[in-house]
């Protein structure tokens, strides 16, 4: 009876109040995603809108520092600045064709939260997205975007007033207002469908990426490297090639400033690395928890990263060894940064820092052609560097340590 | 297995842990001698997705003052009652600690039911089969959006009594008994299991409407888990309010013996 499960992983644990409306979504799904209409009007907003294709860039000097041939899939050009539009558009146009009112959204980094107010402005939808309080502080110019494009933002105060806390306060909502409302996820986390249909909707990265290396360099990469937090761009770049064995996938996750748990706080988001199977969220996956299965607070430099679980077909993939689980640290990502934004002009986003770093890390061991899923830009993380860096930055940067 | 009384029933609610560690027991007891028939203790879970802002505060509380399931079991050990008691907590705990060794570990302290409010009827499987090996009832949850084919499913598992989730949202006191109730209660009707009421049950005027309209039982949690908060010598005189108001209403509810054979 239990559907949407991943080697064991997945799964539907939520209230009974929400059942029907994902069973809702889950019909409507099947439907939507083999109809030619709904993904013809999906695929030209994506394009005309968001700006796909997104670019495919060998980075020359990235590749000479690394000692192999370096590809950036520039998924920071899509509108916003991440590739959490090509979800959010997908969902929220599937909520239209379902007649739903009412668009919510939890958002950590605000980048799913931006992309979520962007997407239901365009389709003309309600729209309203939780953060945690700590997090609207952190992120000050994404809150201003979202009430910019018309969303209402709503604080959430409790427990650690982090992304975790804004999805149990938005499902909250949905519980109360599952009539009228759809719930946009942003990652591939939460009960069945969710990560399935989020893989689905970011699986377009993964297919420009065969098509376009295949223009570029003629062959598929030896590698492809992502960041993951939930694991959406993760998911969404690796996908297409989950059959091809020579292709290797590497997930990198944030290891904080620790690998090391205590009984109340992790202080990384490495839930693939060092995560135990348990519940969160309405799936089942690899989580950081304690003993008892108190969920631990993460931590991550990155917003975005920052969450104490993982999408569940991910932590199936790991299992499998197909998907080659990694972390870099803050200050890998915050170092990976800057080297990419001074020897390409590119700033990253800290989040595909953390894959950035990963490839200065291991160089040539990932192959002679490897593949950087850059799913977002810098812009947002700015004043964290800023305050990481310093405003002078003449001295000894760039020196790859 | 969880058996109720009789006559109309109340079941409060309250978090082990909260006001502190030490008041658990003396809790449960103080909601016996206020003449609850069942008492459900809430094992506090760090996301608590689906209860209001007063459970939510009062588990976050909890937690802080070193509630866990050990400290849970042994306290919930030394109460001294007469009436079963369930537990309520959410699906990470119990799979953390071991499904069979969850279930075994409540029946040696007195728990007879469970209810976890985020595993619907379709992942229930494990912890189903667990309670029907130890004799625990598994309570599941009915919400006004559940679905005829989904309470079919639901009504083959539930044991102990069926809970009639009374509104959509979270938990809360409310000032007003729901539309939605009665509409709930007359789809569960025809089926063996006594009906309970919760989500918003805050007064005794409510508990009477509640059972008049069909419910053979109420929950109430947030309104005790507020007059907690400096202590827990309120709860009893709460707790007699709504029993009186069960009490009350079972007298004036039209008899229908015929469903319950
Ligand atoms: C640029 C960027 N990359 C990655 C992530 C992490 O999400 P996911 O792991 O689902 O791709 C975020 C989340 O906000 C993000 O903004």
């Amino acid at each position: 009876m239990s559907k949407g499960k991943f080697e064991g992983y997945g799964g539907q644990y939520v209230p009974e109040a929400i059942m029907p409306a994902i069973d809702e979504l889950e019909e409507a799904y099947e439907e939507y995603l083999n109809d030619d209409g709904f993904l013809n009007e999906l695929d030209a907003k994506l394009r005309d809108y968001g700006g796909r294709p997104t670019a495919f860039y060998h980075a020359p000097q990235l590749s000479e520092r690394v000692g192999t041939k370096v590809y950036l899939k520039r998924d920071e050009l899509l509108h916003g600045g991440a590739h959490k539009l090509n979800n959010a558009l997908g969902q929220v146009l599937l909520a239209k064709k379902m007649g739903k009112e009412r668009i919510i959204a939890e958002t950590g980094a605000g980048q799913h939260g931006t992309a979520t107010a962007m997407a239901s402005a365009a389709l003309n939808m309600d729209c309203e997205v939780y953060m945690g309080a700590k997090d609207m502080e952190r992120q000050r110019p994404n809150v201003f975007r979202m009430r910019l494009m018309g969303a209402t933002v709503t604080p959430v105060e409790t427990g650690s007033a982090t992304l975790k806390d804004a999805i149990n306060e938005t499902m909250r909502d949905w519980a109360t207002n599952v009539e009228d409302t759809h719930y946009v996820i942003g990652s591939v986390v939460g009960p069945h469908p969710f990560p399935a249909m989020v893989r689905d909707f970011q699986s377009v990265i993964g297919r420009e990426i065969r098509e376009q290396s295949m223009e570029a360099e003629g062959r598929l990469p030896d590698s492809i490297v992502a960041c993951a937090g939930g694991g959406s761009n993760t998911m969404g770049a690796f996908y297409e090639f989950i059959d091809d064995e020579e292709v290797e996938l590497h997930a990198v996750e944030a290891g904080g400033s620790s690998l090391e748990t205590d009984d109340e706080r992790a202080p990384n988001s490495a839930s693939l690395n060092i995560g135990d199977d348990g519940v969160l969220h309405g799936a089942r996956t690899k989580i950081l928890q304690n003993d008892e299965g108190q969920i631990l607070e993460s931590h991550s430099l990155s917003a975005g990263l920052d969450y104490s679980g993982v999408g569940p077909e991910l932590a199936a993939l790991v299992d499998e060894g197909r998907v080659k689980p990694a972390t870099a640290d803050d200050d890998e990502a915050m170092n990976a940064f800057q080297i990419l934004s001074e020897d390409e002009g590119i700033i990253p986003a800290l989040e595909p820092s953390h894959a950035v770093a990963h490839v200065l890390r291991e160089g040539d061991s990932l192959g002679d052609y490897v593949v950087i899923n850059l799913c977002g830009r810098g812009d947002k993380d700015l004043e964290t560097a800023m305050e990481s860096i310093g405003m002078d930055m003449d001295v000894g940067f760039g020196e790859g340590a | 297995m969880l058996e109720l009384p009789d006559e109309p029933a109340l079941i409060p609610y309250f978090v082990a842990g909260y006001p502190s560690v030490e008041s658990t027991p003396d809790a449960i007891e103080a909601f016996g001698e206020g003449g609850a028939d069942v008492v459900e203790v809430g094992l506090p879970f760090s996301e608590p997705i689906a209860d209001g802002p007063t459970i939510q505060n009062a588990i976050t509380r909890a937690l802080q003052n070193g509630m866990t399931p050990d400290v849970y079991f042994d306290k919930i050990g030394e109460a001294d009652v007469d009436i079963p008691l369930v537990c309520m907590t959410y699906y990470n705990l119990i799979m953390k600690r071991g499904v069979d060794k969850f279930v075994r570990d409540c029946k040696s302290v007195g728990i007879e039911g469970i209810i976890v409010p985020d595993l619907p009827v379709d992942e229930s499987d494990a912890l189903y089969e667990a309670c029907e090996e130890h004799g625990v009832s598994l309570v599941f949850i009915v919400a006004p959006t559940t679905t005829d084919d989904r309470l079919e499913r639901i009504m083959e598992r539930v044991s102990g009594f069926v809970y009639v989730q009374a509104r959509l949202g979270t938990t809360g006191a409310r000032d007003d008994v729901s539309g939605a109730t009665y509409d709930v209660l007359r789809r569960v009707e025809g089926y063996d299991v006594p009906k309970a009421v919760g989500f918003g049950v805050s007064k005794g005027e409510h508990a009477r409407e509640i059972v008049r309209g069909g419910a053979d039982a109420v929950v109430a949690g947030s309104v005790f888990v507020e007059g907690m908060e400096d202590g827990i010598e309120e709860i009893g005189q709460k707790a007699r309010e709504l029993k009186q108001g069960a009490l009350e209403g079972g007298q004036e509810a039209p008899k229908s013996d015929e469903s319950n054979v």
